[in-house]
């Protein structure tokens, strides 16, 4: 207080001439000294100013390191079903497991499914798939007929279609769609434009063939074929129906991290690709095809014969089976005895299933034939065995197929097993680079690579660490923080960053919906599924017969030498 | 302010314990969400700018508390409570936040600013201007 008082009579006793005095002395050093403590804490500001412009420069030059990993955003933007597009009227052949999540995918879902969802969001308001349902635009299609050989999931089915507004129970439905008793009725019917065939794996092919002569555009479930002989005939169907959309449901072709995948290969970006590795790890019954048995099935509700298969189809595996000496793969339960283990947890014998090569090796081959374009290998070889689910089953639960593609130089390891979830990447492994291909993309640089030899030099490139990565929707995808891959990679980001979050079997189906109305080619067309169906039967005979199956490809046949 | 699309999303659906609904409402409205990374981002660089320079440092501590506080409440350290970010440290009810928080107290009361920094230039004037009156 003293001080202060002291620098008011400074101030007054201040001479005109400016001549100093003791007092005078004392303010200007007081004065000086107040700053000086003031302004003590600024060098730290510069000190921080200098750590963040030493940031933003490195940055820079990551940044401009990975300019060549810029893309245009080039992923075609979601465009949504004209409200005056004609409405389709689809038929739907099966409602198991599958088919259900179908028709859901496309807003048809029991009432029960939906009084479900309200009951969770109500639960729980975090849990906003009951909001996602009813969000999800409209399709433009009708159900007009549906066919099960089991009379409780036909009335679900029934139900499923004739819920337009999407309600609980209680609700206000449309009309009911026509049940059909056999598919070929409903591939009779003028009242159906096009087709979703989700029935077992043994009548793929045949409803397919079937419905393409009955004129109806067919979405299919993967994989395409039951028998190799089939293959051949579905696509010739295809080839002369031109103007019949045909879509393999594979919804991974959606995905939009595959398309950046896609290029990233096509610009050479790992360098010369050896080495592919994908697998499948899954442990639980219900993932192992242990479904359950619906307390409502017996031999009255449910039509037997029409379940066993088509005689042609069954003529053709049958014969194989025989000519190979696979006896011991058939049945082991005859064809003609009813069975409720057989008829719900079909995927578990060969008699109907196509075992992990047709179920989920498919989907890995699928991806990698989008971002690769392989082909239909050179060969293959299998081995595995009934290892964990003794339970009377004939197709393996842990299998490895190794594909050669001798023409691009390449193997490609599938690797299995149904008895451990551990999380293992697929991985695209090139002299450059290594690329792990999920929802994200991940890129690693190899610490040999030739490509970037001068960038690991320059220390611009870490070696072995993760040098891009690409989480979909997002504009900025050279640099992105820790903090931001760890939420991506727990699936957190996608619906704040996309506004909106899209189920990929919506895509899948919209996009074969699409190339009705506008008569282009669906991602996964006849082509596409038939490479998928004849790689998956390599690996599939491989396995049967253990000994390395080859393709001809000039005679376009599966051969043994 | 640097990194460029930096969202409060992530943490905010992360919250946990008794506050958590509100703060995952705040996430999920995208004019709430906005606003709160706006007022994230430039409130803590004022902040941290009153703080280092000594400069309207009460304002600044209360707005530190403030900052705290929230953070507090959404990522409480409580018992079976995880986050997609984890702590350093493992801790019960008293964790760094709250700690933060106390010394903004303690320095709320005991101004430092007034010995080092602008605060003491700014203070004194008005002790002048005070006895002038």
């Amino acid at each position: 207080m003293s001080e202060e008082k002291n620098d008011i009579q400074g101030n007054q006793d201040n001479t005109p001439t400016g001549r100093p005095t003791p007092e005078n002395d004392k303010k200007v050093s007081q004065g000086r000294r107040d700053v000086l403590k003031a302004m003590a804490t600024v060098p730290v500001l510069g000190a921080m100013a200098y750590g963040v412009y030493r940031k933003k420069k490195s940055e820079t030059v990551n940044r401009d390191a990975a300019q060549m990993f810029r893309f245009r955003s080039d992923v075609a933007p979601y465009a949504a079903t004209s409200s005056d597009a004609g409405i389709i009227r689809l038929g739907i052949i099966g409602f198991g497991i599958r088919g259900e999540q179908l028709m859901q995918a496309i807003g048809f879902a029991t009432p029960q499914y939906v009084e479900n969802l309200i009951i969770q969001n109500k639960a729980n308001s975090n849990n906003t798939r009951y909001q996602d349902f009813m969000e999800q635009d409209d399709l433009r299609v009708e159900v007009t007929a549906v066919c099960d050989i089991f009379d409780t999931y036909a009335d679900q089915a029934m139900d499923a279609g004739a819920n337009i507004y999407r309600e609980g129970i209680n609700g206000k439905f449309g009309p009911r769609p026509k049940r059909y008793l056999h598919y070929k009725e409903l591939l009779a019917s003028p009242d159906v434009d096009a087709v979703i065939i989700a029935s077992p794996d043994h009548w793929h092919g045949t409803m397919a063939m079937d419905a393409l002569r009955a004129g109806k555009h067919v979405y299919l479930e993967k994989p395409m074929t039951w028998t190799v002989p089939e293959t051949y005939a579905l696509r010739t169907i295809a080839k002369n129906n031109p103007h019949l959309v045909f879509q393999l449901g594979h919804q991974n072709r959606q995905i939009e991290a595959y398309e950046r995948a896609r290029q990233i290969i096509e610009k050479g970006l790992l360098g010369k690709v050896t080495l592919i590795e994908t697998g499948t790890n899954r442990n639980s019954p219900n993932g192992a095809w242990v479904y359950r048995i619906h307390e409502d099935a017996n031999p009255k509700t449910i039509d037997w014969e029409q379940f066993e298969g088509d005689p042609d189809r069954v003529k053709e595996y049958m014969d194989y089976m025989t000519s190979a000496g696979l006896a011991k793969y058939v049945g082991p339960e005859p064809r003609d005895k009813f069975s409720l283990e057989r008829f719900f947890r079909w995927r578990c014998w060969w008699d109907y299933s196509t075992g992990l090569s047709g179920d989920l090796l498919t989907h890995e081959y699928d991806a990698m034939n989008q971002i690769l374009k392989l082909g239909i290998p050179s060969s293959a070889s299998s081995s595995g065995g009934v290892y964990y689910f003794k339970d009377g089953r004939t197709v393996p639960d842990v299998l490895q197929t190794v594909f050669e593609f001798k023409d691009k130089d390449m193997t490609m390891l599938y690797s299995a097993t149904l008895a451990n979830q551990f999380n293992r990447s697929r991985k695209i492994m090139g002299h450059d680079a290594t690329m792990e291909v999920g929802n994200t993309l991940t890129v690693t640089v190899d610490q040999r690579s030739d490509q970037y030899r001068q960038q690991i030099d320059q220390g611009i490139i870490k070696p072995g660490e993760p040098f891009y990565t690409y989480l979909p929707g997002q504009s900025v995808d050279a640099v992105s923080t820790a903090t931001e891959r760890y939420f991506a990679e727990r699936g957190l980001l996608y619906s704040f960053i996309g506004g909106k979050r899209y189920n990929t079997t919506f895509l899948h189906i919209k996009e074969w919906l699409d190339c009705i109305r506008t008569g282009e080619e669906p991602s996964c067309g006849i082509d596409q599924a038939f490479e998928e169906a004849i790689t998956a039967h390599m690996g599939t005979r491989a396995y049967l017969e253990g000994r390395t199956m080859y393709w001809d490809k000039d005679r376009e046949k599966i051969t043994r030498e | 302010m640097f990194t460029p699309n930096w969202s409060a999303y992530g943490y905010l659906i992360d919250s946990k314990g008794i506050f958590a609904s509100l703060f995952v409402n705040l996430a999920e409205n995208p004019e709430m969400l906005s606003m709160a990374n706006f007022i994230n981002t430039w409130g803590l660089t004022l902040v941290g700018l009153s703080l280092v320079l000594g400069l309207f440092t009460n304002i600044g501590y209360v707005g530190a508390i403030c900052f705290l506080l929230l953070y507090y409440l959404s990522h409480p350290p409580l018992l079976f409570a995880e986050y997609i970010l984890p702590a350093e440290g493992s801790y019960l009810w008293v964790d760094k936040n709250l700690i933060l928080m106390v010394t903004m107290v303690v320095l709320l009361l005991f101004p430092t600013s007034k010995i080092i920094g602008f605060d003491r230039l700014i203070f004194r004037k008005n002790i002048v201007r005070s006895n002038k009156l």
